[in-house]
């Protein structure tokens, strides 16, 4: 059997994981278009903070590859799948035949059209190594840098570099901060820490022009001079591969809960791949590293001949800003059950019998066994719900449910 | 492999093993210098249940066997060992709390300096080489053992 994996990140290892877990025999190329082994990527912000060292960023040992059997290309990308031929033909026009693929491509900066860009330099995405270390080069105590883009990739490239800077300012076309995960009060909690910390927002607005290094916005024309700037708008995913070889493609690559595309042999997981999610009953893109590796790790078994599907994928996020913490999960739809003071932010979410969201922010203890909740469906007549308004707890659990989750083999 | 398992019956809510667990990780050679520093320890080990109630038992890692901690962490710093160990590399571990996002026993937290997390390895990481929390609970309401 011959597997080839096109990319090297989460997916790919957990895809790698899955065929070994399952005795899947035959060599595993991997396809790499970065040079590195793989990393998580949500590290580089970490590593410019100083909270990890870049020789700590490893997510796997340095022998992973070689004890799994596995062969990295590093530093080629492919350009094209054949799936009749069953062939992947790469940028150096190397032709990899495979019995059984997995695209893992995930997704990249997308950049919108924004007048007079071009002339601006000293510009950077922040999604992996090479734009940390681009960066990392230019940070210097008397810079000012200007971030487009208050979503969690902004952010956290904010929070890597503000104690080596001059000035952050940052500007996004929505209302609030971290829109993808907050509600409007929520958001503000996180705002009111970041600027505390000397962050500048700039919400509800956008740079209508760059002239050179000076970003004029488009509401109140206020112009802001700048020596860096970040582009953090979002990404897109990488989905070409798949589409050009006649593979369904809506906004990601269109899988399956075995992860299997419409492509006979072929499976893609990660940022690249519109899956299951449970909390929406629909596909569609889950763009968190957790989601990566259970899809990596599935689409690896079912590639060896296992089976496993993926029922119970949920949107959760857990991301920090210095000493401000952010767990969310779950849909913000149904009876908010709230607790609000100071800096303590909690939300809970239910709807039909079941809790299926929430907000936690400065007070996360034990918040898996809220998001245990979500992903299961647990009807909470079930549970004492009384006991876990207030805070995640086993005791809320049936004696019987107690017994199967500390008194046997989980 | 030897796990931690509860028999919630026989615990009074004693909370020893919380400061059995504070005492075998905190690198300190007798147990009362924890006296008037037990703010900078955190167990890795819950007693639920507050004073009066009746039901008590005590919460930590499960050691799972498709541990989901494992495949969320971002970092690669949660591993399994060949044993079957769930253990945190600090040195890899960032602080992000997705391990605490999804750990459907709450066992896993913070570490006091907040900068990372940390979890119950069966006292395979300190000095006392088994479960310190196991060896001193007077009521066996939690033991070590293969099930």
């Amino acid at each position: 059997m011959k597997y080839v994996i096109i990319g090297n990140s989460i997916a790919a290892t957990a895809c790698i994981e899955g065929i070994r877990s399952v005795n899947g025999k035959g060599g595993i190329t991997v396809v790499s278009a970065e040079k590195y082994p793989v990393y998580g990527r949500p590290l580089i912000s970490y590593c410019l903070l100083g909270r990890v060292k870049r020789e700590n960023m490893g997510y796997r040992p340095s022998d992973f590859y070689q004890k799994n059997g596995a062969e990295v290309l590093y530093g080629r990308t492919a350009e094209k799948i054949d799936p009749e031929k069953k062939v992947v033909i790469l940028d150096d026009g190397a032709e990899i035949a495979y019995d059984k693929l997995l695209v893992s491509t995930g997704s990249r900066p997308f950049v919108p059209p924004m007048q007079g860009l071009d002339g601006v330099s000293k510009k950077f995405s922040f999604m992996t190594m090479d734009d940390m270390l681009a960066l990392e080069g230019e940070l210097s105590a008397d810079k000012r840098v200007l971030v487009i883009g208050a979503g969690l990739i902004g952010l956290k490239c904010v929070e890597g570099i503000l104690a080596r800077v001059k000035s952050v300012s940052v500007v996004d076309m929505a209302d609030r901060i971290l829109p993808s995960i907050l509600d409007n009060d929520g958001a503000a909690v996180v705002q009111r820490g970041l600027e505390e910390r000397g962050v500048e927002f700039f919400l509800s607005n956008s740079a209508e022009k760059f002239e050179g290094n000076v970003a004029y916005l488009k509401n109140g024309g206020k112009k802001i001079e700048f020596d860096i700037l970040v582009v953090a708008v979002g990404v897109r995913p990488n989905t070409a591969l798949v589409s050009e070889a006649g593979g369904e493609v809506n906004r990601g690559i269109v899988v399956d809960k075995g992860m299997h595309t419409s492509l006979k042999d072929v499976y893609a997981a990660g940022d690249c791949a519109e899956g299951f999610d449970s909390s929406t009953g629909s596909n569609r893109i889950l763009a968190l590293l957790p989601n990566a590796y259970f899809q990596g790790n599935i689409a690896g078994v079912n590639m060896a001949g296992g089976i496993a599907l993926h029922t119970d994928a949920i949107p959760m996020n857990a991301i920090g800003f210095f000493d401000t913490h952010v767990l969310t999960a779950g849909v913000y739809e149904g009876e908010v059950i709230a607790d609000v003071h100071d800096n303590v932010y909690k939300k809970l979410f239910i709807k039909d019998g079941c809790l299926v969201g929430f907000i936690l922010i400065n007070d996360f203890l034990r918040a898996g066994i809220y998001t245990s909740l979500i992903r299961g469906k647990t009807p909470l007549d079930e549970v004492d719900f009384a006991l876990l308004e207030r805070e995640p707890r086993l005791l809320a659990f049936s004696k019987q449910a107690r017994k199967e989750k500390l008194a046997q083999r989980v | 492999m030897k796990r931690i398992y509860v028999n919630e019956e026989w615990c009074l809510g004693c909370h020893l093993c919380e400061y059995e667990c504070m005492f075998a990780n905190s690198g300190l050679d007798e147990m009362f210098k924890l006296k008037g520093r037990t703010n900078e320890f955190i167990p890795r080990i819950k007693v639920e249940g507050e004073d009066g109630n009746d039901i008590h038992f005590a919460v930590n890692c499960r050691h799972c066997t498709n541990a989901i901690c494992v495949k969320s962490c971002i970092a690669g710093a949660l591993s399994k060992d060949g044993e079957g160990v769930v253990r945190i590399d600090r040195d890899k571990c960032v602080g992000c709390f997705t391990c605490v996002l999804v750990c459907p026993f709450g066992a896993i937290m913070p570490a006091p300096d907040g900068k990372a997390a940390q979890k119950c390895a069966l006292c395979t990481d300190n000095i006392m080489g088994e479960p310190n929390c196991v060896k001193h609970c007077p009521n066996n309401a939690i033991v070590f053992e293969e099930r």
